[in-house]
């Protein structure tokens, strides 16, 4: 083949990207709050799905396991917060009826956030203990029992809390929104959700590049059998990387669930946004997260407002951006932005 | 021949005439939704397990590509009360031939992306298409929304398949029969040899001069066109197809139904469909009632748990069981081992599809242009 038919693909992608820009700067210039409101959109999104993903990552890049029931992790945490919020402090009787109370205090979100994330840690530890630590190294058989467990947890969810969309509310004190000049924006998405991404993903580059737990799964990602022969207990290290991973889905889903809803469907929807950020972001890769996360959260924000073209409405099309911008991905970078050869 | 074999025989025997006569044999309920269910979905479950057996890739995306098929074909018939779809008024057949053609073709593009990954990747790539193409027919509502297209014409020789399931039955038995003797006839052919030499070692195959991704990308193929077969026989099955028939739990049911039947053997996608059939028929009747945890309408838990279990105990499947006591009956009879069964443990468990370390080697590949 000539070089200048081996190249079109390039091109093509080039092309691509370079029409999408300039149409965003179009936008941008046509109404510009509307383009920093949707930027944001997409923004706090990403955030979220950033913490979800990381911990998706984190189990990924030590074990080589694809927690197949990290979306059910997720939704379980919502679950879990907006129920214990629902008794503890807002005087519910019943799980979903609501009480007298409808102030919440800063400890009537702080707490159910942290207990959920507690218990859905512990929840993942005892999955990972109970079924997966005797299957090391089957990384499809791991998949497969992952994949029975979401299935018992989606269907137990079901039938316990029902059909009925939720959502666990924000504390009371704390304003609806912020505004900066004329551009007002929510405050629990650009303020606590933003803010707790960029934490999460400090915390973990901390934890990753500066503790000692962080240079043995750094050693355990590149040689597993050389970091048990040098005597780190490699059991306990799993662990704790399964105890911290599956306690992120839990912090997204409480998250989630206040920012958003707390409903069925919702474990399958961020399952998906979890693989297709570890598939662009390279699976294993904390910055890869970050990026599949912002390019995620960008790309389904525009898609769903920008897609107007004269009087026809390609919104509903929207998810084919999605499909565009894995596939472009894939095809360029078979292994994600940021993947490396295990 | 050993009297083993003849047992064989006897059973396939028996099998076959019971098949043939199911009609006299069995109630119109049973024939419909045990049966024929169980026929079309081991169509579907056949695609999965020969991608695996005979490619080392395990597909989450073969429910996808079935829904793609009817989606396509219930779009362009004529919908009895137009609801839902284009409903541009084409014949069945030619829905049909439109149907899987479009499949076919999306399963080319889908292939030929996820071809360059291995294992658990691949694995992952295929559920994120699956998952997005359901979301697809979800917002799409032109095509379908959520409330999917209703009351697809059939061809007029299946009649109604509630009143009279026969019609329909023969078919799915039909199809099923061609397509299991469609994979077998492919996997003997110079193609299936090299894609079994693809699935033992990428990177030795690539040095005998062999396109690895093609091969890999044309094997989905056939696959994607077996699914889509099934996706056909579904639609004309349910009369309809929404986003709800091709969602994760049905994604899910086809990859149980795969491995309870064992991944090792075309014909357990069948074993493994007529036992989620039965158990689902079952368990719709005689689940106990446990507070909220457990009771009829909790069938998903149930599989789920039998899944979990098959996985734990034996990746092999039901088959995977038989051969086990098979094999300890053979050690008690204290004959020496014979190559079928040196062989067979060898394929025992989930064997590692070889890709993960050859990765590196595709991706250089594909950064080398």
């Amino acid at each position: 083949m000539s070089v200048a038919v081996r190249q079109w693909p390039r091109g093509l992608l080039v092309a691509v990207c370079t029409a999408v820009v300039v149409w965003l700067t179009i936008k941008a210039f046509q109404g510009g709050l509307t383009f920093l409101q949707v930027t944001f959109n997409g923004l706090t999104v990403a955030g979220l799905y950033f913490i979800a993903a990381a911990g998706f990552t984190l189990i990924f890049g030590l074990m080589r396991v694809v927690n197949m029931a990290h979306g059910s992790l997720y939704l379980f945490a919502g679950y879990i917060a907006f129920v214990a919020q629902t008794h503890w402090y807002a005087g519910g009787t019943s799980q979903f009826q609501l009480g007298a109370s409808s102030t919440i205090s800063v400890t009537g979100w702080i707490v159910p956030l942290l207990f959920a994330t507690v218990v859905i840690g512990l929840f993942g530890l005892a999955i990972q203990q109970g079924l997966l630590r005797w299957n090391l190294g089957q990384d499809l058989r791991q998949a497969l029992i992952t994949i029975a467990v979401s299935v018992i947890i989606a269907d137990q969810l079901v039938a316990h809390y029902g059909g009925v969309v939720q959502s666990i509310q924000a504390p009371t004190s704390w304003p609806g929104s912020i505004t900066i000049g004329s551009f007002r924006y929510p405050f629990f998405r650009i303020v606590v959700v933003l803010g707790a991404a960029i934490a999460v993903g400090v915390l973990l580059y901390l934890l990753i590049r500066r503790t000692r737990f962080g240079m043995i799964i750094r050693a355990g990602v590149d040689d597993r059998p050389m970091l048990s022969a040098l005597g780190v207990n490699v059991q306990l290290v799993f662990a704790g990387a399964f105890l911290l991973g599956a306690m992120l889905a839990g912090f997204a889903g409480v998250l989630g669930g206040t920012m958003i809803s707390v409903g069925p469907g919702l474990d399958t929807q961020f399952l998906l946004d979890s693989l297709i950020v570890v598939i662009i972001g390279g699976m294993g890769s904390l910055p890869g997260a970050a990026i599949g996360a912002a390019l995620l959260g960008l790309v389904q924000s525009y898609s769903d407002i920008y897609l107007h073209f004269g009087s026809t409405d390609l919104t509903p099309y929207g998810i084919l951006a999605q499909f565009i911008l894995v596939i472009a991905v894939l095809a360029f970078r078979p292994l994600g932005l940021f993947g490396r050869p295990a | 021949m050993t009297p083993l074999a003849l047992i064989g025989w006897a059973v396939l025997a028996v099998v076959a005439i019971v098949l043939l006569l199911a009609p006299q044999i069995f109630t119109a309920y049973d024939l419909s939704q045990i049966l024929t269910q169980a026929l079309w979905l081991g169509i579907a479950a056949a695609s999965l397990t020969f991608l695996y057996r005979y490619g080392g890739m395990v597909s989450l995306a073969q429910v996808a590509i079935y829904g793609i098929a009817g989606f396509a074909m219930g779009n362009v018939v004529h919908t009895i009360n137009s609801e839902g779809g284009l409903n541009l008024g084409w014949t069945p057949w030619a829905g049909v031939a439109f149907g899987i053609a479009v499949a076919v073709i999306i399963a080319f593009l889908f292939g030929a992306i996820a071809s360059r990954s291995y294992g658990i990747y691949f694995l992952m790539i295929t559920l994120a298409l699956s998952l997005l193409v359901f979301y697809f027919f979800g917002q799409v509502t032109t095509l379908s929304g959520f409330g999917g297209i209703r009351s697809v014409s059939r061809p007029g020789f299946i009649g109604d398949p509630i009143t009279d399931p026969t019609p329909l039955y023969y078919i799915c038995l039909g199809a099923s029969v061609v397509v299991y003797a469609l994979l077998r006839y492919v996997v003997r052919t110079p193609f299936g040899i090299a894609l079994q030499g693809i699935r033992d070692d990428p990177p030795r195959m690539r040095s005998l001069g062999y396109n690895v991704p093609l091969h890999r990308t044309l094997a989905f193929t056939l696959g994607a066109f077996v699914a889509s077969i099934a996706g056909i026989l579904s639609v004309w099955f349910n009369t309809q197809i929404s986003p709800g028939s091709i969602d994760i739990s049905q994604t899910i049911a086809v990859l149980i139904i795969a491995v309870i039947g064992g991944l090792s053997r075309l014909e357990g996608a069948w074993i493994g469909a007529i036992f989620y059939t039965l158990l689902d028929y079952e368990a719709r009747q005689h689940t106990p009632t446990l507070g909220l945890w457990l009771n009829p309408g909790r069938f998903a838990t149930i599989i789920g748990l039998v899944f979990l279990v098959i996985v734990l105990l034996s990746p092999d499947g039901l088959i995977g069981i038989g051969h086990k006591l098979h094999m300890l009956g053979a050690r008690r009879r204290l004959r020496p081992p014979t190559d079928a069964s040196a062989t067979a443990q060898s394929e025992q468990g989930l064997p590692e599809t070889a890709g993960v370390s050859t990765a590196s080697g595709s991706s250089s590949a594909g950064q080398g242009s």
